[in-house]
């Protein structure tokens, strides 16, 4: 901390390319004919149920029910009626839940992303008393199960006024994505070399630009890495939206979904179209966003 | 808080003013009715409104609904309220959710539950009766429910000799599935005692065909179909009466009675010449779910099935059922023809708030207008209102549903695991009847059953 940095970018350069030489090398040892054969044999097991998903959601409801996804290929049906009942107006229309799902998760991600961040970097360049203290608490609440907030929670929105409004969902998913959020952000934060921070500080800069100017570009593929995380985790979740949206006009794809098979399950050929029409919107995340996916969680790993 | 709200004297004067509305308004609906054969849209829009407007003004005014009924079934819930939106002014939001049971808990612990819950099981309604969020109903509708329905029924909504909860449907399970087509080409006549049921089941094995289809494959609550095979037996072998107490615990699970019903049971589940048609052998009973395990009878391998009457909308799209269609039911019958113990279950309508408006859609459905109006608009659904016309419901297995739950010597009975206590109703009664099924001998199944009851 007290030791004065040369004022250059060398350091960073260097870590660079000392990165990309572990990277090179990771993958010369990975591109062995034998580890391309076990990980092709992995992706073709591992994408075996949703291709039969896939292949279900297209056949028609007696096929569905009767017998095994796989008699497709001895007994092509298709049809596109299940995909027609999904977005039938008469029963549920996942269409009409779609933009609900969009505006929970967004906020949701957001929201912890923006707080964790700042967090984080306190955490991690700045001193103030309890500090670690604070930080084993958050580090701490990560071991508390979400399950036992959830009708304590509800008490508090209640009493506050807030129930039925899409604030509970937004609070829920914030507060219980933050313990892992700095958490993470923390451990990265904390790998920048303090070189560089010093530099900037020497140059004059405050916490806030060294936040947004030196720290926040180096960030990216971190906090893409958790906001796909936490996506992924609040487009899924079916928990937290059943108990807190407590009205149709709030709850997401995923609560409508689970009411797809109607009353008592007489509908569930319906589920696998359903399933589909879900997904549509973390498929295309994640496959925008993956190379960040990859490049997060190999920042953290491989030390510069 | 506002459950203590409203003077005394105002409520007498708002009784008073709402029995004088009532009486008009059944007089009315009795009219309405007459002349409704021809166009049912504009006759269900069309309901006398003096006994909603009696509580007030209520234009505006928002009453919330949550419940486990989901979709399909919502939708003639949702149409069969507009009459009364339309002569009130008030907005009826319904929720469906398939959690609703744990939910339900949740929200009235948390204090955010809705104006009004469907209950659909005793045991939960004292449950949440217990939490003191819930209100009790208004003398209206004790007095629609002590017109309308048998006093087996009003006891079911009833805590702590509090009347709370008016009954909305009901389903019956003591049904038998089968196909009209293959009963007439094979000369196979309807049973009207157990006796014949079971010559009957003989006979289909000396053809060379597997009479009955079974599964009891439900996720979590895996075993139930079980469950109300077992209640059925009861209620034929030993009787109203000694089914109450089992239910009760006055007598033991595993006593004489139970054993004899279990047994009874078997001598059709666990019966290899018996089961399971088109769906493999005893043991695929467990691993079929309950959705599946009467669709063979459609493609001829299985000739019957025991399931409720909800059971209909389980067939494909296209499939007649009706008594000359490609499959119908019968009642499963008594011991003898006499008598006729009908097993069952329904829903409650428990209301969480006192607001006028939420009486007054009570009061709404617990009605004979209501009933007939939602008869018209559904299909599968029946309600053991007595002021409901059978020629009202679309559906012959509902008019066979209803013609069972108004027959004068009917004894209607709750499903009794869904009023025996949680640890055994929905833990250890399916899951020992799971291992039952599977191999399991009748006193070891009871006897762990008996020891799972709570203390």
């Amino acid at each position: 901390m007290t030791t004065a940095a040369p004022l250059t970018t060398t350091p960073v350069s260097k870590s660079e390319t000392k990165k990309l030489s572990a990277a090179a090398s990771a993958k010369n040892k990975l591109t062995s004919p034998w580890a391309s054969l076990a990980a092709v044999v992995l992706a073709v097991l591992w994408t075996i149920p949703t291709f039969g998903l896939l292949i279900s959601s297209f056949r028609p409801e007696m096929a569905i029910k009767r017998t095994g996804w796989w008699t497709f290929f001895s007994d092509p049906e298709v049809t596109l009626d299940n995909y027609r009942a999904v977005f039938d107006d008469g029963g549920i229309n996942l269409a009409d839940f779609f933009l609900n799902s969009l505006v929970i998760t967004i906020p949701s991600v957001v929201i912890p992303l923006c707080l964790a961040s700042l967090a984080a970097y306190a955490f991690a360049w700045m001193n103030f008393p309890g500090k670690n203290i604070l930080f084993i608490a958050i580090f701490a609440l990560q071991i508390v199960p979400l399950q036992v907030t959830l009708v304590p929670l509800l008490q508090l929105y209640v009493k506050a006024g807030l129930n039925n409004t899409f604030w509970t969902l937004w609070l829920s998913h914030s507060t219980f994505a933050l313990p892992l959020a700095i958490y993470l952000l923390h451990n990265f934060i904390k790998e920048v070399p303090s070189s560089l921070i010093e530099a900037a500080r020497i140059d004059g800069a405050g916490h806030v630009s060294i936040f947004f100017k030196v720290l926040l570009p180096l960030l990216t593929p971190a906090l893409a890495a958790f906001g796909i995380f936490q996506f992924l985790w609040v487009w899924n979740d079916l928990l937290v939206s059943l108990t807190f949206a407590g009205s149709p006009e709030i709850s997401p794809m995923t609560v409508q979904l689970s009411n797809l098979s109607g009353t008592r399950g007489t509908a569930w050929h319906l589920l696998s179209a359903g399933a589909f029409v879900s997904i549509v919107v973390p498929v295309t995340v994640f496959l925008l966003l993956q190379r960040y996916f990859v490049r997060g969680l190999l920042a953290g790993s491989v030390k510069g | 808080m506002f459950v203590q709200r409203g003077s005394s004297r105002s409520r007498v004067a708002l009784a008073g003013a709402l029995s004088v509305g009532l009486v008009f308004g059944l007089s009315a609906c009795g009219d309405s009715d007459d002349d409704t054969g021809a166009d049912t849209g504009a006759s269900a829009a069309a309901i006398d409104c003096s006994p909603y407007t009696a509580f007030g003004d209520l234009k505006g005014k928002t009453v919330t609904i949550y419940t486990g009924i989901v979709t399909p079934e919502d939708t003639p819930h949702k149409e069969s309220y507009v009459p009364f939106e339309k002569c009130t002014g008030v907005t009826v939001k319904y929720e469906g959710d398939k959690a609703f049971e744990t939910q339900i808990l949740v929200r009235a612990e948390a204090g955010n539950p809705p104006d009004i819950a469907y209950v659909p099981q005793p045991g939960l309604l004292q449950n949440l009766v217990k939490t003191g969020k819930a209100v009790e109903a208004p003398p209206e509708v004790a007095a629609n429910v002590d017109k309308f329905w048998g006093p087996d029924w009003k006891a079911y909504g009833t805590v702590d000799g509090k009347f709370y909860a008016a009954p909305l449907g009901a389903n019956v399970k003591s049904l038998v599935w089968y196909s009209p087509k293959e009963f007439a080409d094979k000369g196979y006549q309807i049973p009207t005692t157990l006796d014949e049921l079971k010559a009957l089941s003989d006979k289909i094995v000396a053809d060379g065909g597997k009479p009955w289809c079974a599964g009891i494959a439900s996720g979590e609550a895996t075993g139930w179909p079980v469950t109300d095979w077992m209640e059925d037996f009861m209620l034929r072998l030993s009787g109203a009466e000694a089914y109450d107490k089992w239910v009760k615990h006055e007598i033991p699970f595993n006593g004489p009675e139970a054993t004899q019903a279990l047994d009874g049971v078997g001598a059709y589940l666990k019966n290899d010449q018996y089961v399971n048609g088109g769906l493999g052998d005893i043991k695929s009973i467990a691993s079929t779910t309950f959705q599946d395990a009467g669709l063979p009878i459609l493609e001829g391998q299985c000739s019957l099935h025991r399931q409720a009457s909800f059971y209909a909308a389980n067939f494909p799209a296209g499939t007649k059922v009706a008594k000359d269609g490609d499959v119908y039911a019968f009642y499963l019958p008594g011991k003898d023809a006499t008598s006729k113990p009908v097993l069952g279950g329904g829903e409650f309508v428990l209301a969480f708030s006192d607001r006028p408006e939420v009486k007054a859609f009570q009061t709404y459905l617990s009605s004979d207008v209501w009933a007939n109006t939602k008869a018209k608009l559904s299909s599968g659904w029946v309600s053991a209102n007595k002021g409901l016309d059978p020629a009202n419901l679309t559906n012959p297995i509902d008019q066979l549903s209803a013609s069972i739950l108004q027959d004068p010597n009917a004894q209607f009975r709750f499903d009794g695991s869904d009023m025996m206590p949680g640890a055994v109703g929905a833990n250890s009664f399916w899951k020992q009847a799971t291992a039952w099924i599977i191999g399991q001998d009748t006193k070891t199944t009871l006897d762990n059953i008996e020891k799972s009851w709570p203390k």
